[in-house]
């Protein structure tokens, strides 16, 4: 049953990044790149990593895809033209492709099971949140902030 | 006892149904379950849909002094059938120009987004149809992926007209889904779950049998309630918000260039929104599936339910019915200038009334820290504008 749903679920995801990194219109590629986010929090729900899971559907298609197809809206008078091919982006992707692989092979397997953990909850990411990795969440934070006010100074209005 | 059997009978009858599949292996059993909930649900609020699509305009008739439709069956009952067939036999008119795939997609996200959204309500004792444990986090999730499909008709129509309509539909909505999410923080916080079931658990309890605990009558509850409505008001694209659709400027948004069957789904999955926002707003702050006194328990827990709904839905047919459409610009005005700052004081009073004991002493001080937060802004944002009266040269 799950590997029925992991193997359709990668049909999907894979189908929908090639998509993205082939179809002639850019927003077709960015529409499909956002089946791609579903497709990865798919995957999550399928490893139990509900929290992670609804997250990414949130953050990635809530927000991201949504400032992809902004970005894509107010600049590009030609984002409906043919975008050609691109080999230099063609190397980057082999190469990022080599060294995944590279890194994985290289990978020695656990030589012992791991620990069976207990359910992962939604109060208990919190709990970690708010007291071993408070410092981490303060610095998003702070950043985030600095980026909403740098946001905010780049559209205000100028005097004079 | 007799009370239990009614409370309960949906589920007897699940149970019934499902027991025809004893012998069969898990995973039909656990798929059969999911599609009995899946059609009860798109049973139960379709037919919700048909009735309020026709009770509103016979309320709306009722409120601007005219009749509304009454000529299909009793008292215009039957009006939603006959506009159904309507909408099924009309012509599929796509533009020439449009993007054929995106333009066919938008309707169908958005009503899936929709329907999906409905399923982690919960609608009564053990009647939550997809119970998980991030629930309102799942709502939200999909809630925002309604954005994609508005700029998906928009963009696939290729119409000035829808183009712009989605583009104010997204920005409200990006600015408004901040005080939605944020005002069910306190909630969150206070319950220490994001599951609703467990929400609803949390508001169970009476004071003296009569004053339910429900969130609303906190004080950070009562202003979280009212903000949480605004925002779940504009995520719905209603009256006074419904800039995107603003029939005077700019025919009907995204949806100008839909007809037929396609029409129908948007509008459908404008309503069904309704419905999850309202239902959210019913778990969140009014109790969900209790009863509003410890005596009136032996009523079924889903008529408890759907009685607030309705409640709600009554208020966003009244609002239509009251007031003018707001100009976009004081919408994002109201957001994050208003609304914002308000939602982020709903966490802090939360707090104050949390750690003060739960008690008296905190409702006040919760209510001190809501009032001197709203009279500041009040203060602050007063733009000292005073309107004399006016004055026609020509029309005296």
């Amino acid at each position: 049953m799950n590997s029925v749903a992991f193997i359709l679920i990668a049909i999907l995801t894979l189908a929908a990044a090639l998509a993205a990194a082939s179809l002639p219109k850019l927003i077709h590629a960015a529409l499909s790149f956002a089946v791609t986010f579903v497709g990865v929090a798919a995957f999550f729900f399928l490893l139990g990593a509900e929290f992670v899971g609804l997250v990414q559907i949130f953050v990635y298609i809530g927000a991201v895809a949504v400032l992809i197809v902004f970005t894509i809206l107010l600049t590009g008078r030609d984002a409906g033209k043919d975008r050609g091919f691109n080999w230099g982006g063609v190397a980057i992707a082999i190469a990022v492709f080599g060294g995944l692989i590279w890194a994985i092979l290289k990978t020695q397997p656990l030589s012992i099971a791991a620990p069976p953990i207990e359910a992962l909850t939604v109060r208990r990411i919190g709990e970690a949140l708010m007291t071993s990795y408070v410092w981490p969440l303060q610095c998003v934070g702070v950043l985030l902030t600095a980026a909403l006010i740098g946001a905010l100074i780049l559209v205000m209005n100028e005097e004079r | 006892m007799s009370g239990d059997v009614v409370d309960q009978i949906f589920i007897r009858a699940k149970q019934w149904l499902l027991s025809w599949l004893a012998g069969a292996p898990d995973w039909i059993i656990q798929v059969a379950s999911s599609l009995l909930n899946i059609f009860a649900l798109l049973g139960v609020f379709l037919t919700l849909f048909a009735l309020i699509s026709v009770l509103e305009r016979k309320i709306l008739g009722r409120m601007q002094n005219r009749y509304g439709p009454n000529r299909v069956g009793p008292f215009g009952l039957f009006q939603p059938i006959a506009d159904g067939i309507k909408m099924l036999i009309k012509e599929d008119i796509v533009p020439a120009r449009a993007d054929k795939i995106v333009h066919f997609l938008a309707p169908i996200l958005i009503a899936a987004t929709a329907i999906l959204a409905l399923g982690v309500i919960p609608y009564g004792r053990n009647m939550t149809p997809f119970a998980i444990d991030g629930g309102i986090l799942f709502f939200f999730a999909v809630g925002s992926t309604t954005e994609l499909a508005v700029f998906m008709a928009g963009w696939g129509s290729n119409n000035k007209f829808s183009m712009l309509g989605a583009m104010r539909a997204i920005a409200q909505m990006v600015s408004y889904e901040l005080p939605l999410i944020i005002t069910t923080l306190p909630v969150v916080m206070v319950v220490g779950a994001l599951s609703p079931d467990a929400i609803v658990a949390a508001q169970s309890s009476y004071s003296f049998g009569f004053v339910p605990h429900w969130f609303v009558t906190t004080p950070w509850g009562a202003a979280a309630f009212v903000l949480f409505f605004v925002s779940g008001l504009v995520e719905s694209n209603r009256t006074p918000f419904d800039v995107p659709e603003g029939e005077s400027e700019i025919v009907a948004g995204h949806m100008t260039e839909y007809s037929g069957f396609k029409y129908a789904t948007f509008f459908m999955a404008e309503y069904i929104g309704m419905f999850a926002i309202s239902g959210l707003t019913v778990t969140l702050f009014l109790g969900g599936w209790h009863a509003p006194i410890h005596v009136l328990q032996f009523i079924p827990s889903y008529i408890w339910f759907f009685a607030k709904l309705s409640a709600l839905l009554f208020v966003y047919i009244w609002l239509r019915g009251t007031l003018p459409r707001t100009r976009i610009d004081h919408i994002m005005n109201f957001a994050w200038k208003f609304m914002l700052p308000m939602a982020f004081t709903c966490i802090l009073a939360a707090a104050v009334w949390h750690y003060m004991g739960r008690g008296l002493a905190g409702w006040l001080c919760s209510l001190a820290v809501i009032g001197i937060v709203y009279i500041a802004l009040s203060i602050l944002l007063d733009t000292r504008k005073r309107f004399a009266t006016r004055t026609y040269r020509f029309a005296e």
